[in-house]
């Protein structure tokens, strides 16, 4: 079996507008559970509303289409009557940070055995480009139009403080590393987040002069380093600038965890 | 026995292993005891952080196949709407308790009413239609909450429990039986597209894990459950469906009782102020007083009301200020008078003997 037995062939084409990064963290993510060798029915994918949430419908499992922000809530109560699901979130960062963030930040705490994915594209992207909760300072977007005046939330960092046992952050930039990720927080016992930077060049990038996909990427590559080599600089007393993104694993924990398999 | 203690015995013995709720008066003590006994039987109780959240949680559930639970209060449901919606949209069977208490807003949290009757029948954007069922005492919270379970799994459709304050917090002493009827889901026919109904309008369902491989969405979907948003035709054949399977059956959920079909007067009730116009007919010793009482309100059994063929008028008390009256107005040519009755006190027999004597 490949990963790509894995979509949907009958859902394709997909609604992604070209060069949208969310194409990326699906194959990713089915190739590490491909990797992984789970099975099909044993497999739950959830998700929320937005074009990241979108991504559940293309994959064969059995999958869930829920509520704006609502996902995590709606996965905790699939995996927690039944553990022995494979139970996987995709979710935006208006989803899961705006709308959803109470729900996140309970997930997290309570540590249920489910790996969240969240495609962060800095935008809401389904709904035309408004500002989200991790659209950064100074950022155009058309709720926005004189740049943010607000400060964005790191939400790998939320995480952390609330409680997961697997948090990494990569962009669609680093597919490996990515795939690797996910497959550590799918392999962990407990709430596994996994932030993906993504790359939404219809409603983010044109507006921030980022014109081609290809600008995107490689602002991701150029403007994000490993977090512990961040936090070495810092600690040496070096300035680190403010638009670099901290990538890497974050942590990865054993606090207890529930709805794990029996 | 308590009432809500009543209701939670009731989901136990009908099956169901999930309740996700948040705390809200006066409706705690079935969460709590929930929460005290299913981890005992293998069941699964969580509090969640709030009721958008409690609401997602029993949906979620109820697809590996959980009889699904959470209760609230008059706040906690209106926050549940959006994803009663998605149950409806996506034909997931669970039960939703509400005690009702005083409204609008958080109101008179330990006084009850029936103020959310039109709530649950329309609190969700967009057409459908629900079941929802009210007891008028702690046997029928049992009973009727037994039932609330096989109709959610029959219909795939949310069903209410529209309690409140009065029977939720009663005392009375209860029988209870050593087994209940449980009707279970029906299945999904290898083969067939997951959302492809059968004559009775239901689909089979297609419970995650057994390899259905179904998705499920709460955007306009065809057959097969992919999204199809922008067709007009699927989606007025989605939505009548989803309003047929119900209303269709509408005879077949119904359940009522019936004094004095010959009476001139009838009063028609749900809840507890039945006990009030029972106590009343009782007193009065006369048949030209008649009482239909709805232990079904939603989807609304008009034929009953035919029933009364001698009927010139139907009186209609409700602590509320007439939200089922004027569902009775659409389907009767007599005069329908409201009762209302807000505040939390029931009405009493003698209110309601006066209210007699205006009239005659
Ligand atoms: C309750 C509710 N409010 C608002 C919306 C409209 N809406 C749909 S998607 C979306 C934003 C999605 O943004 P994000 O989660 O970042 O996902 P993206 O589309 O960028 O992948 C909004 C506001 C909705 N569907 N439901
Ligand atoms: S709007 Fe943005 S996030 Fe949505 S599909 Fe297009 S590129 Fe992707």
């Amino acid at each position: 079996m490949s990963y790509q037995d894995w979509f949907r062939q009958d859902r394709l084409p997909h609604i992604y507008c070209s060069g949208c990064g969310n194409g990326t963290v699906i194959n990713c993510t089915l190739m590490a559970v491909d990797e992984l060798g789970w099975k099909e029915e044993e497999t739950v994918f959830v998700s929320g509303i937005g074009c990241s949430s979108r991504a559940s419908g293309y994959i064969v499992t059995d999958s869930l289409h829920t509520t704006h922000g609502r996902a995590l809530p709606f996965a905790t109560g699939v995996k927690l009557s039944n553990p022995d699901l494979n139970v996987v979130v995709f979710t935006g960062d208006g989803d899961l940070a705006a709308i959803g963030g109470n729900h996140f930040i309970h997930a997290c705490r309570r540590n249920i055995d489910l790996t969240v994915i969240c495609m962060n594209n800095q935008i809401y992207g389904m709904t035309g480009g408004q500002g989200s909760p991790t659209t950064p300072a100074g950022a155009l977007s058309t709720t926005t139009p004189y740049g943010s005046s607000e400060p964005a939330f790191d939400l790998s960092e939320l995480a952390v403080a609330a409680g997961a046992n697997f948090v990494a952050r990569w962009t669609s930039y680093h597919v490996k590393e990515l795939t690797r990720a996910i497959g550590a927080g799918m392999r962990t016992p407990g709430l596994s987040f996994i932030e993906t930077m993504t790359q939404c060049p219809t409603n983010y990038g044109r507006r921030n002069k980022l014109r081609q996909v290809t600008d995107q990427v490689e602002f991701m590559k150029n403007h994000t380093a490993l977090r512990q080599k961040l936090d070495r600089m810092r600690e040496s007393g070096q300035k680190v600038p403010t638009d670099i993104i901290a990538i890497g694993e974050f942590v990865r924990r054993d606090r207890p965890a529930m709805g794990v398999r029996r | 026995m308590q009432g809500n203690i009543a209701c939670a015995e009731g989901a136990i013995a009908a099956g169901c292993r999930f309740f996700g709720g948040y705390p809200i008066t006066p409706s705690t003590e079935i969460a709590e005891h929930m929460a005290a006994k299913l981890p005992r039987i293998d069941g699964v109780f969580i509090q969640m952080e709030d009721e958008l959240a409690s609401m997602a949680s029993i949906i979620g559930a109820s697809w590996t196949g959980m009889r699904s639970m959470t209760a609230t209060s008059g706040p906690g449901f209106s926050l549940m709407m959006e994803n009663i919606g998605f149950a409806v949209m996506t034909e997931t069977p669970c039960v939703v308790v509400n005690i009702q208490r005083g409204g609008p807003s958080t109101g008179q949290p330990t006084m009850g009413a029936q103020g959310d009757m039109m709530q649950c029948r329309f609190g969700s954007h967009g057409d459908y239609s629900v079941i929802a069922l009210s007891p008028a005492s702690v046997q029928e919270m049992y009973e009727l909450t037994v039932k609330a379970f096989n109709l959610a799994d029959e219909f795939r459709v949310p069903v209410f429990l529209m309690s409140d304050e009065i029977v939720g917090h009663m005392r009375e002493r209860i029988d209870i039986p050593d087994q209940v009827p449980i009707i279970p889901r029906k299945p999904l026919q290898k083969g067939t597209l997951p959302f492809h109904p059968d004559a009775d309008l239901v689909p089979g369902f297609p419970q995650f894990g057994e390899g259905y491989g179904v998705h499920v969405t709460g955007l306009t979907h065809d057959e097969r459950g992919y999204p199809c948003a922008t067709s007009p035709g699927l989606h007025e054949n989605l939505v009548m469906r989803l309003v047929n399977k119900i209303e269709s059956a509408r005879d077949r959920i119904a359940d009522y009782s019936i004094t004095n079909p010959e009476a001139e007067t009838v009063f028609v009730t749900y809840g507890p102020p039945a006990r009030s116009v029972e106590q009343v007919v009782r007193d009065l010793g006369r048949d030209d007083i008649g009482h239909l009482r709805l232990r079904v309100v939603w989807p609304f059994p008009e034929s009953a009301l035919k029933l009364f063929a001698s009927a010139k008028q139907f009186l209609v008390p409700e602590m509320n200020m007439g939200q089922v009256a004027r569902e009775i107005e659409r389907h009767v040519d007599q005069p329908v008078i409201p009762i209302p009755k807000l505040g939390g006190n029931l009405h009493s027999p003698d209110e309601l003997k006066a209210r007699l004597e205006v009239l005659h």
